[in-house]
């Protein structure tokens, strides 16, 4: 079989391990919907949440296929479509690709890949990404078991554990947004892109708030984080326009 | 039978260790059915100097999530998760967002439904939209690569994290404080620290702010 690296054999063989994902997917769901109804969780609630986190995942999910996109001028269509939607984000697979690409004497952005450099660097990308998959299924039983037990001997600490858990994943990114403001010293003031679209996204969250506890609009509470994702994101065309 | 003996947990843990493995096994399937259908075999340089070059960083970095991660997305969304990906940027973010909507605690068993369903619709809705564009890349191309949206696309998390933060950290003032400047300070003075080092900074976020909340309630300060 000649080999190109949109072949329709790669789309099939592509297709079929996201078909798995997205069964995984809706098999979960469908696990869990049963025991919210068997734990008589209310059911108009759940629906507001399928909707809201539906709504929410939208932009980002965009923002994966521009990344589809941008590897596709280098690995084609269906490779970057398999990773991106099993595991993979646009940095890990660039970096991947790029250091296997590099590693038999091409460049990552102009080469043309044969079957042979392609099928390496599927093995490269494949097996850097895969521990997460193993360890997952080896180690979560146990964390939870321990999550358990923790709550057990004290359930106070158990809920600031989670709460810091929580607090320090958002910390790192607040400050990664400041990562460039020394471009300042510069007379670059791009470095503030990324703080003004925060801080628009800050206003519209804590706007959202005040219009569910002024006006009572809690339809806005199910859907103030899509709301301020969105309007942030829209803010930074304008903002960088200004900054740049 | 034997389902009726399970816990809801422990079935979750089952069924997620089978799906785990056999997606596992597929991915592996996947460079295999290449060499084979296209009579390739891998060049044997580029395959050991690249994986040297990627795989001990990514497995590093992949282990120092895996426990990061677990305890905050629940059982049933670290087994979606892990396999979908784009956890810290879109899953998790996903179901703290609906937790905090239906007012559960993530250790609860509400919580874990809660946390699943938002991380599974989120993945399907993920998959669909990307397997759309996969359809529509010739039109869709010239649209979403515009200059005009480039600036949109490019923060996403600076857009995600601040209606997040307001949420999370209004909740939290006494705890969030000391990470958050912290963070802050290291990221704009340690020029090592750019955006590609906020996956590796999360969990040094975690641990830190862990041991100060642990400090904190020792000392009876939340």
């Amino acid at each position: 079989m000649e080999f190109y690296i949109n072949h329709p054999v790669i789309f099939l063989l592509s297709g079929i391990l996201v078909a798995a994902v997205l069964l995984q997917s809706i098999y979960f769901l469908i696990k869990a919907l049963r025991r919210a109804k068997a734990l008589e969780m209310d059911t108009a609630k759940i629906k507001k949440l399928i909707i809201s986190a539906a709504t929410f995942t939208v932009a980002p999910a965009i923002a994966i296929v521009i990344s589809v996109m941008t590897l596709s001028k280098d690995l084609g269509v269906a490779l970057p479509w398999m990773r991106l939607s099993v595991v993979g984000s646009l940095s890990y697979e660039t970096i991947a690709a790029s250091n296997a690409v590099s590693a038999m004497g091409l460049d990552f952005g102009s080469a043309t890949l044969n079957a042979s450099q392609f099928v390496t660097v599927v093995i490269v990308m494949t097996v850097s990404i895969m521990v997460g998959i193993w360890l997952v299924p080896l180690v979560a039983k146990k964390m939870q078991s321990g999550m358990i037990n923790m709550e057990k001997r004290d359930k106070k600490w158990s809920e600031i554990f989670t709460n810091a858990m929580f607090i320090g994943m958002i910390s790192a990114f607040v400050g990664f947004v400041f990562c460039d403001v020394l471009l300042l010293t510069k007379g670059d003031f791009t470095g503030l892109i990324p703080v003004c679209v925060m801080a628009v996204s800050m206003v519209v969250m804590l706007l959202s708030g005040l219009l569910v506890k002024v006006l009572k609009w809690q339809w806005i509470s199910d859907y103030a984080l899509p709301i301020s994702l969105v309007l942030g994101m829209a803010s930074a065309i304008p903002i960088t326009a200004w900054l740049s | 039978m034997k389902e009726n003996k399970l816990s809801y947990m422990d079935s979750v843990h089952r069924d997620g260790r089978i799906w785990s493995f056999s997606i596992m096994a597929l991915m592996l399937l996947y460079p295999i059915a290449l060499m084979v259908l296209f009579g390739a075999v891998p060049d044997g340089k580029g395959l050991l100097m690249g994986l040297i070059a990627t795989a001990p960083m990514y497995w590093a970095v992949a282990v120092v999530e895996t426990f990061t991660f677990i305890p905050m997305l629940g059982a049933g969304g670290s087994y979606i998760s892990f396999i979908s990906g784009n956890i810290s940027n879109l899953k998790l973010p996903c179901a703290l967002s609906a937790m905090e909507q239906m007012g559960v605690k993530a250790n609860s068993e509400e919580g874990e439904v809660v946390s699943t369903i938002a991380i599974a619709v989120s993945s399907i809705v993920t998959t669909v939209i990307i397997i759309l564009g996969v359809i529509l890349i010739v039109p869709l191309t010239p649209i979403l690569n515009a200059p005009v949206l480039a600036p949109a696309f490019a923060q996403i998390l600076p857009a995600l994290f601040g209606g997040l933060g307001v949420v999370f950290i209004s909740r939290n003032v006494k705890i969030a404080v000391a990470p958050i400047a912290l963070m802050m300070i290291l990221f704009v003075f340690v020029p090592a620290l750019d955006s590609g080092m906020v996956g590796i900074m999360v969990p040094v976020g975690v641990l830190l702010t862990l041991i100060e909340a642990r400090v904190m309630y020792k000392k009876n300060m939340l």
